[in-house]
């Protein structure tokens, strides 16, 4: 099998991943279309026909996939394969990247994401996101869960806004820490203790889906644990997209798990036939640790 | 020998100083296998050599220059027997023998000043061959002392380095002993000040005049020494400068940071800053000539009376001037925010605006309320718009239409002209500078505090 050239491609950003030239080419060949299941019956997200360019740059192939409702789907690949791209098409968060551009039909229950009579205020109430570094507002750590469901009207009374808080700080599994100082700033917290804030702030404004971007790189082991623990508490009521660079948490926490390479989605299925028998090589690949 | 040849001569002593140990050296490094032998480069024992000889000559240079010219007339005008009492004769008397000395002749010398005359030529040649000859013997002599105690194992560059620490030692104090010297000369010039006007009565007195008879019998002018009404004056100027410089700064700050695009952003921000390069005394004369009388008129037109110079227009163009400095630090500060607190609050939900007001300028605020104090600070010291604007009447006055006059303007008013540097009025200038500059201290201690106090939440 042909890996050698594959190697150099964990170089590039992230955001703005450049692929060479030669390996574009070498994954077109490879990667004709998505093996595994990339679809399926009760789909919250729908996403046909994906592509996105950074300027020029193309930095998502043609990806096709469904999200369903209730299910955590793990995103896996090397770095710079496009895997936080496409999460964050999901709730237009890259309309804040210069440049950016998104073709193909995106949908939420069938409504539209882009286009011109699509607000996104109302859509990104609807997918909520937690971010890779903790980002806590410099606010107390009641304001910080009260954000959202201030700004979106949710709460009219202060009696009601507490009880918000209070829930979405039990489902984060925050409450105890922190029921007794909730007027101290929530950057005080712990890295897993922010992290877990920033979940609750996100799921105060109660989204139908969750969009989480290599939540529990920047913590330690047993704020994982707590974060992964969480994830799978929270798949009862909301659908989570989660992308990782551990192929053990993706393997801990979803359903479903989607392998990029180079901007294009090589596989996906079940999370326990990706790990355990991977249908494309370089899934397995990936997967066996022989790049990324 | 004239001070000028000594000096090329001292220099050609230390570059040959330096040359004599480069080259030994170099020698020594040849001889002994390779310049890893030595303990330092080449260079540094060049400039051992050459500190050794050049220091303690310049040293001494410097203090015999400082001091000769003191000793030399002491010396002069403990011979003459019978002196002028007065300080002003004395230095008469001095100048005329040095004028003679020199040998600009004019009238006729008496004996006693001729003899004094030859006297002040004597010592002055002898002072200079004796400095000539103590610096030189001094840079020789060390200079080969150095040179002599060359050695393979001398460490060169550490001395070196002791050396230049010291220089850079005594630049980094020089401005520091200024900032000292100015508050002590106020402080001092102050405390004289308040000797003849009671402190209570210039920080409380409410009448503002500052006219001193120069003769008994003068008519009207006592003198008052209530600052009160300079310092309301002060205020309302800076207040309405701060009105205007506030919002405007902070919106365009906000344009810049959040809204503009990039290629408008690196166009407007440096167009922005030009503003903070014109000369005040340009703003100066536009308050004047055109916002002043544009207010008085349109004051008039409205049925209110307005004086042709008010603070409104003195505190509206100060506001203009100030407009850079709020934008510029607000737009820094902002910029400062993590992306990602804008990312967080955009993936609640927010919108833009929302971002801006709850997530992004409360972040900012301690950074932008340090730049607003700074800004203050500019507005409190600013002069020359005020001079030439806001007028000279010490007016105790709410009213923004009317004239008024602030701390800096009476400094100037008070020091312009002949004055007697020992009288009040002059010496009301220094209390004045005294409190503004403690006004400006704190107002800058507080601001750094507070920008600093920022600048540890996002390090």
């Amino acid at each position: 099998m042909n890996t050698m050239t594959l190697d150099a491609t964990g170089q590039a950003e992230p955001v703005q991943p450049k692929p060479l030239e030669k390996e574009a080419v070498d994954t077109k060949t490879k990667v004709r279309e998505t093996v595994g299941k990339p679809f399926c019956d009760s789909a919250k997200l729908r996403m046909r026909n994906v592509n996105v360019f950074y300027g020029e740059a193309q930095a998502i192939h043609d990806v096709s996939l469904d999200i369903g409702r209730n299910e955590v789907v793990a995103m896996i690949g090397p770095s710079g394969c496009g895997k936080s791209t496409f999460l964050r098409c999901l709730n237009r968060m890259n309309d804040t990247i210069e440049g950016c551009r998104v073709e193909g039909e995106l949908a939420l229950d069938d409504e539209p994401i882009y286009g011109p009579k699509v607000d996104v205020v109302p859509l990104r109430a609807r997918v909520g996101m937690v971010f890779q570094k903790p980002n806590p507002f410099p606010k107390s750590i009641y304001e910080n869960v009260a954000y959202g469901p201030k700004i979106h009207g949710i709460a009219s009374r202060r009696a009601e806004l507490d009880e918000i808080v209070e829930n979405s700080l039990r489902r984060a599994g925050l409450w105890n820490e922190v029921k007794d100082r909730l007027d101290k700033p929530g950057t005080g917290l712990s890295g897993g203790q922010q992290q877990r804030l920033c979940i609750a702030r996100a799921i105060a404004v109660s989204p139908e889906v969750i969009l989480m971007d290599e939540p529990c790189s920047a913590l330690d082991p047993i704020a994982t644990a707590r974060i992964e623990e969480l994830i799978d508490e929270l798949r009862e009521n909301y659908t989570i997209a989660i992308v990782t660079h551990s192929m053990q948490q993706a393997a801990r926490v979803s359903q479903r798990t989607a392998y990029f390479h180079l901007g294009h989605l090589v596989e996906v299925n079940d999370t326990e036939t990706v790990f355990t028998n991977p249908q494309h090589e370089l899934t397995e690949a990936y997967i066996t640790g022989r790049f990324g | 020998m004239q001070t000028p040849t000594l000096f090329a001569l001292l220099l050609l002593l230390i570059l040959v100083a330096y040359g004599t140990g480069f080259s030994r050296a170099l020698t020594a490094a040849r001889t002994s296998g390779g310049l890893r032998k030595l303990a330092s480069l080449p260079s540094y024992y060049g400039l051992h050599t050459a500190l050794w000889c050049g220091l303690p000559a310049l040293l001494l240079l410097g203090i015999w220059l400082a001091f000769d010219d003191a000793i030399i007339r002491a010396l002069v005008m403990n011979g003459i027997a019978d002196k002028p009492d007065t300080v002003a004769g004395q230095n008469l008397l001095y100048a005329q023998i040095q004028n003679l000395a020199a040998g600009h002749l004019f009238g006729e010398a008496s004996p006693q000043v001729q003899a004094a005359a030859e006297r002040f030529t004597d010592l002055r040649n002898g002072s200079r061959n004796l400095q000539a000859a103590l610096s030189l013997i001094l840079a020789i002599g060390l200079g080969a002392f150095a040179v002599l105690r060359f050695s393979p194992q001398l460490r060169a560059r550490e001395k070196v380095e002791k050396v230049l620490r010291g220089v850079l030692i005594t630049c980094a104090c020089a401005a520091i002993f200024t900032t000292v010297g100015i508050l002590l000369s106020v402080l001092f010039e102050s405390l004289r000040f308040f000797q003849s006007v009671p402190i209570t009565e210039f920080l409380f007195g409410l009448h503002w005049s500052p006219q001193m008879a120069l003769r008994a019998d003068q008519v009207g002018s006592s003198g008052a020494f209530g600052a009160v009404p300079l310092f309301t004056g002060t205020l309302m100027v800076s207040a309405i400068a701060m009105f205007v410089a506030v919002p405007v700064g902070l919106m365009s700050a906000i344009y810049l940071a959040e809204y503009a695009s990039k290629r408008v952003r690196t166009f407007a921000k440096p167009v922005i800053e030009i503003l903070a390069g014109v000369p005040t005394v340009v703003y100066g004369f536009f308050a004047a000539l055109t916002v002043a009388p544009f207010i008085r008129d349109l004051a008039m037109s409205m049925g209110l009376q307005a004086s042709s110079e008010s603070a409104l227009a003195a505190g509206l163009v100060m506001g203009i001037m100030i407009i850079p400095f709020v934008s510029s630090l607000s737009d820094d500060v902002i910029n400062a925010v993590p992306q990602s607190l804008r990312d967080g609050a955009l993936g609640l939900g927010s919108t833009k605006s929302e971002t801006v007001r709850k997530v992004v300028i409360p972040a900012a605020l301690p950074g932008i309320v340090g730049g607003v104090l700074l800004a203050v600070s500019r507005a409190i010291g600013e002069t020359m718009i005020v001079v030439m604007a806001a007028g000279l009447a010490a007016n105790l006055t709410a009213n923004p239409l009317e004239s008024v006059t602030t701390v800096t303007v009476q400094i100037v008013t008070l020091l312009v002209g002949d004055q007697e540097f020992d009288s009040p009025k002059t010496l009301a200038a220094f209390a004045l500078g005294l409190m503004l500059f403690l006004s400006t201290l704190v107002l800058n201690f507080i601001a750094l505090h507070v920008v600093k106090k920022y600048r540890e939440q996002y390090d």
